[in-house]
């Protein structure tokens, strides 16, 4: 065996913390079980890792090998949900002596966390619980609805230290589904499915729509031809992720084309509240302009929403 | 004694209704060349009678629509669902018998559009073959149109209004009915029962106009 591919085994392997040591060893395939059961795994890491290294030689390993060893380091998850767990327990327990902590592993590298929230001089109150959702192969976590506004920022103190991360930000973006708000903030809510006519003339899917009596004429069919296409276009062949509201603050000067009149005048901002809901927020836009409710295309502050992963927006005048 | 002159002049822009703060500015242009419909200018079809329905929500006018044609009629009919007036130039369309103009009280902007839509009507429509229909008054909570406004907007055009729930299955039906039979005068397939009659006689039914009161 090369030098060189000696050398990057013996770097690579060094890498790898002494608790994923067995599990990427084995992940990678290459020295065989009864070959690993020789090893003291309980020596120090620096002789683990040459008798690791010698067993490479013996077994002649490539480049390719080693490559490969490489990746798998890469991949396995280094985070290690145990460590985050108990140090996110140990933050809060340090703040709060009265408080209930509880944790259940989910799907995809998911931790549920369950909080509930004491005083100093009370037991913590099991009926009303802050759930949060910690996905630790993304910066991101999603909480329920906090009753003591005061304890949110020790939760996200203690998120944050514990995940190894220097600062949280707080999202505009609120929902009752997690499903929705986690294909907006992971942009899995695109997913077109593959279909064989992928180029389907938007004639045909207009006359499959309605079922038309002859003695029916649309005027505007042109007209509604390409609402449906800006409609399409804006929001996708897809289902939308659901949301309730959309809100938004105005804090803007009034604009108006009568010159005088007494809003007119008025030097200081107007402030008003818009709030937009519904069961299904996006698909209510994405129907209005097709229902001949608005004009194509909408607002942008409207369309925005998925995009920019915000639902509460506020606006000022620049 | 002042009565109002019951015939208005061909070619009007209509001029001189009330500019109050609850109907929006109309600039009063009058109507021009081909963007204009006329109510003669083509041969009728035979024993055929089509109606145009102006209004934005394409969906209640295609439920409206629907249901007329489920109508037992013994004349041809024909429905044109058009969003605003003008119409597209291109299409090759029959002579228009009557115009209902749809308003959905919910939405200003359904109003606002049927407001820029009658400019492009020749007077001689409101000679009994033009209508209004307000939809939605039922849900008053979500009016925003107030129903004062679609009164004064129908007794300037000088037409009838009819105030039905187009969601409502039941009361679309019965509005179906009513406009079919209308419509059927409209074209005349009605002997000796004009637009214009048709127009008396639901005129005289009225509430006193709101100027007169």
């Amino acid at each position: 065996m090369d030098e060189t591919v000696a050398e990057f085994i013996k770097r690579t392997i060094l890498k790898i913390p002494m608790t994923e040591m067995m599990t990427i060893l084995k992940a990678w395939d290459f020295l065989p079980e009864n070959q690993l059961q020789t090893v003291n795994f309980r020596q120090r890491k620096e002789s683990l890792v040459q008798d690791l290294v010698l067993l490479c030689e013996s077994k002649r390993a490539s480049l390719r090998d080693a490559a490969l060893l490489d990746i798998i380091c890469e991949d396995v998850d280094l985070f290690d949900m145990e460590r985050f767990k108990s140090s996110f327990e140990k933050i809060l327990r340090r703040a709060l002596k009265n408080v209930t902590v509880s944790f259940r592993d989910a799907e995809e590298n998911a931790v549920w966390i369950r909080i509930a929230w004491g005083t100093q001089y009370r037991k913590p109150n099991q009926y009303k619980p802050v759930y949060v959702v910690y996905y630790s192969q993304t910066p991101y976590a999603f909480t329920s609805f906090c009753h003591l506004k005061s304890n949110a920022p020790l939760l996200s103190q203690a998120l944050t230290v514990a995940s190894n991360h220097h600062k949280i930000v707080k999202m505009d973006l609120r929902s009752r589904y997690l499903d929705s708000l986690k294909a907006i903030v992971f942009k899995q809510y695109n997913q077109k499915f593959e279909t064989h006519n992928s180029t389907m003339p938007l004639q045909e899917t207009l006359e499959l729509d309605m079922h038309m009596d002859s003695r029916i004429i649309h005027e505007n069919r042109i007209e509604k031809e390409r609402v449906q296409r800006v409609t399409q276009e804006t929001f996708g062949d897809y289902p939308q992720p659901r949301l309730e509201f959309a809100q938004y603050k105005l804090e803007t000067k009034f604009k108006s084309d009568f010159h005088g009149g007494i809003l007119a005048e008025r030097k200081e901002p107007l402030r008003c509240l818009i709030k937009f809901s519904s069961p299904h927020l996006l698909e209510a836009l994405k129907s209005l302009a097709p229902a001949g409710i608005a004009d194509a295309p909408l607002s942008p502050l409207l369309t925005c929403i998925p995009n920019k992963g915000m639902n509460y927006f506020k606006i000022r005048d620049k | 004694m002042v009565t109002r002159p019951s015939v208005l002049p061909l070619r009007a822009g209509l001029p001189h209704f009330e500019r109050s703060a609850r109907t929006s500015r109309a600039a009063v242009r009058p109507p021009t060349g081909m963007s204009v419909l006329r109510p003669l200018d083509k041969q009728p079809g035979l024993n055929t009678a089509t109606i145009l329905l102006v209004g934005t929500e394409d969906a209640l006018l295609q439920q409206l629509a629907d249901s007329m044609l489920k109508e037992d009629c013994t004349s041809e009919l024909r429905v044109h669902l058009a969003r605003s007036l003008p119409l597209p130039s291109s299409v090759d369309r029959p002579r228009i018998d009557l115009i209902v103009f749809v308003v959905n009280l919910h939405s200003k902007y359904s109003l606002r559009n049927v407001e820029e839509s009658l400019h492009h009507v020749d007077a001689t429509f409101f000679l009994g073959k033009a209508a209004f229909l307000a939809t939605g008054a039922g849900r008053e909570s979500h009016c925003s149109v107030h129903r004062n406004t679609i009164v004064k907007l129908a007794h300037t055009y000088r037409s009838p209004l009819f105030f039905c729930d187009l969601e409502i299955e039941g009361f679309r039906a019965t509005m179906a009915q009513r406009l079919v039979r209308m419509l059927q005068i409209c074209a005349g397939h009605v002997p000796g029962v004009s637009a214009l009659n048709l127009l008396s006689l639901l005129r005289s039914s009225e509430t006193p106009a709101p100027e007169d009161l």
